[in-house]
């Protein structure tokens, strides 16, 4: 007969094997990844070791456990998973190219992606985040060879007023935003379903008309870092070259129109009575500057 | 006999609260099946939330990245889970009595084993537009008799602030530490005691947190759900439809808790809970039948109770720790039997006009217990919790100062063989221990084991 010890010392056993056979998976793995790197977010220190386990419970059933952007919930997510392997970020300070700074990632951690997959982790804690910056650096050799670029300054922002969105709406026009996001915002421009990412995949540009958020963030700077910086991987190239600071919170500005929340820049192109761009007019040269060149990388998919 | 009939009281009830906790729990892959997400980004380890799942369940079902609406789904999408746990299990209870061939009642050892299958939990909760959710729980016990679990709409960050969510139906209360998520399984260890107690022969069956109730709940938080705050005004009816009870007594739920991070640590949270209401005492009855049948909905007398307690949540690193304390006060009225029809008939101490025992008081407790979690990896937890309840003052005087105290402890492990934003399976293994001070029907202590292995799982 069976007596309640006999049972418990079985159970016992069976949960041992049970640790034992997950333990040595995790050392499998382990055995296969570089865990030292680190991520530096102002005082906090990130630790790849620290953060395998978070990884695989929030982060690897999209952005796959080698960190391909291959997980099991992948081939059902559009926009796709971020590939770590690529080391190439689209929410960045620095320059089109380069790897973004430790921050970047944390603050894309902690903000989500708009319009994607990807939610917001800041229920996590600040050190947990940090750590998971550093585990998905660890996917990348590319951080062991490069630096991060220096993260593009940007100055104050200025006082709105209709002149700067009228030179904003120029800029519009001039750079050909409107080829992919449309006359009105609306991502309806005559490149919109053509576009594709690095990787060949199909992608949408961004709808001015009907969002308010934008994957990198929400605020003004946010916006203007989004087009000095580019989103690398996507058609949207960098303007760092084309445009300068002054121009470009004007185009701020104007973008802002687009948008269906209330704002002071909507209020003042109401008074304005400001009319969508007209593709075909010509703009005098000494409006603006010319259009943006292609991205550096992957350009033959790019916007011309 | 006063005293037998106690002990009897106290052991339907003992019994009773074993059979009582209802484990709809929560945990739905029709969530990750929305957001593609794998069960161990929202638990711990399911059913327990994390901060994360937390924060998702407080804003209403939603990951707040403008594809909350159920118009971004695949038309086929439908947000709907079934539960069930089959297992195999073994009871057993020290002394139940039963009549011996000479004819006078003895005590014995019961113990049956055997393979079994629990109720099942049809869980459906999500979106109905962006910031409107809702939730519906019919459950089933083991024979395929069904009650609504919960059922209730939420109207989500309204004025885009998420400290205003409004929440009507039926519902679970705001606990901390969840029981309807809890890992725990078995007969013995399945529930939280605190959760449910109610002193022997009392009648006040409407302060049982761990239950689900109707009413109405404001809940809010700051923007990382760092800081939560809710207050819900209820129905004394512990969650029972149609107003069986008083037809105008209410209760009030209200919780608070703030988070902070430690470090490598994790993230620690404390907070308070608080139920203060009032609920009938008496009925009114009508005998034009010849026989006393009580009346739906005649309540009189509302008394008061109150529960109030203390919430921590504890990380360092793998290992956390889940604090609960109680203070639990009810009415004199109460503690003499009045309230619920403990007697099941209309002619004791349920209708008007009878009176109190002499020397009658308000019964007071105290109660705590202490869960504690090894979190090897997502996929295999270890679990203990501890709990201890004693009585603080009896209802009636003369009565044994332990007369109802309980201790319980329950430890086990879930092994989790798959992670995926599927479904979700677990191999569940837990032993449970109870003990009732004076609840055996010889008046000494009663204890019960139980020792439970199956598979949990929801799809």
């Amino acid at each position: 007969m069976r007596t309640p010890q006999t049972i418990l010392i079985a159970c016992a056993m069976a949960v041992l094997a049970l640790a034992s056979t997950s333990s040595a998976q995790i050392t499998e793995y382990q055995e296969q990844q570089n865990l030292g790197v680190e991520a530096h977010v102002g005082r906090l220190t990130g630790h790849a070791k620290d953060a395998e386990i978070n990884y695989r419970r929030y982060c690897a059933g999209c952005h796959g456990n080698q960190g391909d952007g291959e997980g099991e919930n992948a081939m059902w997510l559009d926009p796709k998973p971020r590939n770590f392997t690529l080391a190439q970020f689209k929410c960045r300070s620095t320059p089109t190219g380069s790897l973004p700074t430790d921050a970047d990632l944390y603050d894309t951690v902690g903000r989500g992606v708009q319009s994607s997959n990807m939610p917001s982790w800041n229920p996590l804690s600040d050190q947990q985040r940090v750590d998971l910056v550093a585990y998905v650096k660890h996917f990348s050799d590319r951080w062991k060879t490069d630096k991060p670029g220096e993260a593009i300054p940007i100055p104050p922002e200025p006082a709105v007023n209709a002149e700067r969105i009228k030179s904003g709406q120029v800029l519009f026009q001039k750079l050909e935003c409107w080829k992919c996001h449309g006359v009105e915002g609306r991502a309806n421009g005559p490149s919109a379903d053509t576009l594709t990412d690095d990787q060949n995949r199909p992608i949408k540009p961004f709808n001015f008309h009907d969002q308010t958020k934008f994957k990198c963030g929400t605020a003004d700077s946010d916006l203007y870092r989004i087009f000095m910086t580019g989103l690398d991987g996507t058609p949207m190239p960098s303007f760092a070259d084309n445009v300068k600071p002054d121009e470009a919170w004007d185009l701020v500005f104007y973008l802002r129109t687009l948008q269906p929340q209330h704002s002071k820049e909507k209020e003042i192109a109401e008074q304005l009575g400001l009319k969508p761009i007209n593709p075909n007019a010509a703009v005098a040269p000494a409006e603006a500057p010319a259009p943006a060149p292609a991205p550096a990388q992957n350009n033959e998919n790019k916007p011309q | 006999m006063v005293s037998a009939r106690r002990s009897l009281t106290g052991l339907l009830l003992f019994v009773g609260f074993l059979l009582s906790f209802s484990n709809s729990a929560n945990a739905l892959p029709a969530f990750a099946r929305k957001y593609g997400l794998r069960c161990s980004a929202c638990h711990e380890a399911w059913p327990m939330l994390n901060y994360f799942g937390q924060k998702f369940k407080d804003n209403g079902y939603q990951l707040m990245n403008d594809r909350d609406s159920p118009v971004w789904q695949n038309p086929s999408y439908w947000p709907v889970t079934f539960r069930m746990t089959p297992s195999w299990h073994r009871e057993s209870t020290d002394k139940i009595t039963y009549d011996t061939p000479g004819g006078t009642p003895g005590l014995r050892r019961l113990t049956s084993s055997g393979f079994d299958y629990g109720g099942l939990d049809i869980l459906s909760a999500g979106t109905l537009e962006k910031n409107i959710s809702f939730q519906i729980i019919p459950a089933s016990d083991e024979l395929g008799a069904f009650h609504i679990e919960a059922v209730n709409a939420r109207l989500d960050n309204v004025f885009n602030s998420p400290w205003l969510n409004f929440k009507m139906g039926k519902f679970e209360l705001d606990n901390l530490v969840s029981e309807k998520r809890g890992l725990t399984l078995s007969a013995n260890g399945g529930g939280y005691n605190i959760y449910h107690f109610v002193p022997v022969g009392d009648g006040n069956i409407f302060g049982q947190i761990g239950d689900n109730q109707v009413g109405m709940e404001w809940l809010g938080h700051s923007a990382n759900d760092r800081t939560r705050l809710s207050v819900a005004i209820l129905s004394s009816t512990d969650g029972n439809p149609d107003l069986p009870y008083g037809s105008n007594s209410y209760s009030a739920f209200f919780t608070g808790s703030h988070a902070f991070n430690v470090g490598k640590l994790g993230t620690d949270r404390v907070g308070f809970y608080a139920m203060v209401g009032q609920a009938p005492t008496t009925y009114l009855t009508d005998s034009s039948s010849g026989v006393p049948v009580l009346l739906p909905s005649s309540g009189l007398g509302n008394k008061g109770f109150s529960r109030e307690g203390f919430v921590g949540l504890f990380y360092f690193g793998k290992l956390d720790f889940q604090v609960v304390t109680q203070h639990g006060s009810d009415s004199k009225w109460f503690g003499a039997g009045y309230g619920d029809l403990i007697d099941g008939i209309a002619t004791g101490n349920n209708t008007p006009g009878t009176v109190l025992p002499a020397g009658a008081r308000n019964p007071t407790w105290n109660g705590a217990f202490v869960e504690t979690h090894w979190v090897q990896n997502p996929q295999l937890i270890f679990f203990q919790r501890s709990e201890w309840i004693r009585m603080s003052q009896q209802a009636i005087p003369g009565t044994a100062g332990n007369f109802g105290n309980i201790d319980n402890y329950v430890f086990g492990y879930r092994y989790y063989p798959f992670m995926n934003s599927r479904a979700g399976f677990a191999w569940h293994n837990e032993y449970g221990w109870l003990k009732g001070y004076g609840l055996a029907p010889d008046g000494s202590d009663l204890t019960s084991n139980s020792l439970m292995l199956g598979f949990d799982f929801d799809f």
